[in-house]
């Protein structure tokens, strides 16, 4: 963990509708992240920070040693609104490297990445750097309608195959991310709604690592605001997780 | 001795800034960030006899300048604080610790208590008769005189470090629960507790804590916090900690002004993890604009 002040690089929409979707770059991290892990954002007027996953890090070319990150974000409340007014130079609060991350050490060399909806980011950061290591990395994006897809050519350009599913079938193929599920695939990794990893759980035999959200407190494992029970015991989501093994994973919550 | 050095039960500590119980862990988070020996003391999380998951989530909401929690006392037990939590927490922190004791039976009470009492680095206990989101014991013991007398005559009896009671909000006369605490043998109070809340979830009209109910903390608390302080220590002759929405310098020195001898800090924690060295930092600073040159000059200074 970390207390940064970052600096705005950039704020734009990438989806339009009611609840938009939108990508925000910013600079001065200063410490290397994993895939998997969130930043805690603290917005003037707000009590509580926003946590947020990381959906990409990057070095900065302008400032070697540091790093840009990059969120993609939702409007879903008035937190995520007010993250929409800021623009580029304007400073955040942000505490970073929380959570513990996706294991990629045995991802096996057929990683499938699932995403849903605002779960989608984290597969990003994740599938570049698997194709990093030279995996095979194919990954589902799973939506409701066409207009709220993103990131589809993203992904692709990092060299993952990517299917697009929508549940109204206007755009990719009809129905949900476990409707279009490959073959020959060596791990799992997802993150989205709680039907759709509890689907995914359920319907894929590989090993699989799932990313669980949860409204939170501080996001560093002090208020015990948002633990599970798991077979391994009380886990903190901002803390041991909020990447759970699914064998972990109890659905009792 | 600095001056920010103040006493509390006997027992001196270097600032009177100690960060609250539940808002803190035990410790480690925290030590990973910065050293919390700069801190007083803190108030590990709060300990019950038995293992507790607490509430179904979730327990955590937001409200205007503060918070709800429902978390309903999470903790590993007794026997497992002190046999893997206190050695981390004591890796990391070298000054007395306060401890932070929660039940369910005056029984349960004192079962913890006489456990901790043989732990050498714990320089207070603090007896929490009054957490709102539990059933069954937690406040309950603290919204009557008499049943809060009971628990503090039980433990009493099994301990010789300082006892300080920690009361609710949640009450119509809280003067004369911290008399009958302070009657049968409590060294310090400590208050307040978080104030019961509640908030609905517009689009699916229900609670957004699955507990329903939770406790309210952060500055929205304050002047109810503050007003409870100075209403006690001008009825009591042992030290009071203030709490409930501290998160500046200025809280600290208000506070000390309305009559505690040393300040915790809870919710403001959770939100800046820097939130207290940097209290510690600045007083001071705020020390010298308000001409103070010791803090203990300051306890009940209030006109």
């Amino acid at each position: 963990m970390k207390d940064e002040r970052l600096k705005v690089l950039s704020n734009r929409p990438l989806t339009s509708g009611d609840s938009p979707v939108w990508e925000m770059v910013l600079s001065g991290v200063t410490e290397p992240m994993r895939p998997g892990q969130f930043v805690q954002i603290a917005l003037p007027g707000r009590f509580l920070r926003r946590p947020i996953s990381v959906c990409d890090l990057q070095e900065d070319p302008q400032s070697p040693g540091t790093f840009r990150l990059t969120i993609v974000y939702k409007i879903v409340g008035k937190g995520t609104a007010d993250l929409t007014g800021y623009q580029p130079d304007d400073e955040l609060s942000v505490l970073t490297g929380l959570g513990n991350g996706y294991d990629l050490s045995d991802s096996g060399d057929d990683p499938l990445l699932l995403g849903g909806g605002v779960g989608t980011p984290p597969m990003y950061f994740l599938a570049k750097e698997l194709i990093k290591e030279g995996k095979n990395v194919r990954v589902i994006l799973g939506f409701n309608r066409m207009d709220e897809v993103f990131y589809e050519k993203e992904f692709r350009h990092l060299g993952a195959e990517v299917t697009v599913t929508t549940v109204d079938g206007s755009y990719g193929e009809k129905g949900f991310v476990t409707d279009a599920l490959p073959g020959g695939i060596s791990s799992y990794y997802a993150c989205g709604p709680e039907p759709m990893l509890k689907a995914v759980h359920k319907k894929i035999a590989a090993p699989g690592q799932l990313s669980f959200e949860s409204r939170m407190g501080c996001g560093f494992g002090a208020c015990m605001g948002c633990t599970m029970k798991t077979a391994g015991g009380y886990k903190r989501i901002c803390k041991e997780g909020p990447v759970l093994r699914k064998e972990e994973i109890l659905w009792e919550n | 001795m600095g001056k920010l050095s103040v006493d509390l039960c006997g027992i001196r500590l270097d600032n009177p800034v100690i960060p609250a119980s539940g808002t803190f862990g035990f410790g480690y988070e925290f030590a990973e960030l910065y050293d919390i020996n700069c801190l007083g003391t803190f108030s590990f999380k709060g300990t019950t006899l038995e293992e507790r998951y607490g509430n179904p989530l979730p327990r955590i909401a937001e409200t205007s300048s503060g918070m709800l929690n429902a978390v309903g006392l999470q903790n590993p037990g007794v026997d497992k604080v002190i046999a893997e939590e206190l050695p981390k927490l004591f890796q990391v922190f070298h000054k007395p610790v306060m401890a932070n004791v929660s039940g369910f039976s005056i029984d349960g009470y004192v079962e913890v208590v006489r456990r901790l009492e043989a732990v050498k680095q714990i320089g207070w206990l603090e007896i929490n008769i009054s957490c709102p989101n539990v059933h069954g014991g937690g406040m309950s013991f603290g919204t009557d005189p008499k049943a809060a007398a009971s628990v503090v005559e039980a433990v009493r009896k099994v301990t010789a470090k300082p006892l300080i009671i920690k009361l609710s909000p949640n009450v119509t006369d809280i003067v004369s629960i911290a008399k009958a605490c302070e009657d049968k043998g409590a060294d310090g109070i400590s208050l307040i507790n978080t104030l019961l809340g509640m908030r609905i979830d517009l689009k699916t009209k229900k609670p957004i804590l699955a507990n329903t109910t939770g406790g309210l903390s952060g500055p929205a608390i304050f002047p109810v916090a503050l007003r409870m302080v100075y209403q006690v220590a001008r009825a009591v002759k042992i030290p009071v900690i203030g709490m409930g929405g501290v998160s500046t310098a200025e809280d600290v020195i208000e506070m000390m002004m309305a009559g505690a001898s040393a300040v915790e800090v809870g919710a403001a924690n959770l939100v800046d993890p820097l939130a207290c060295p940097k209290i510690i930092e600045d007083l001071p600073r705020v020390m010298e604009r308000y001409r103070i040159d010791r803090l203990e000059d300051i306890i009940g200074a209030v006109e």
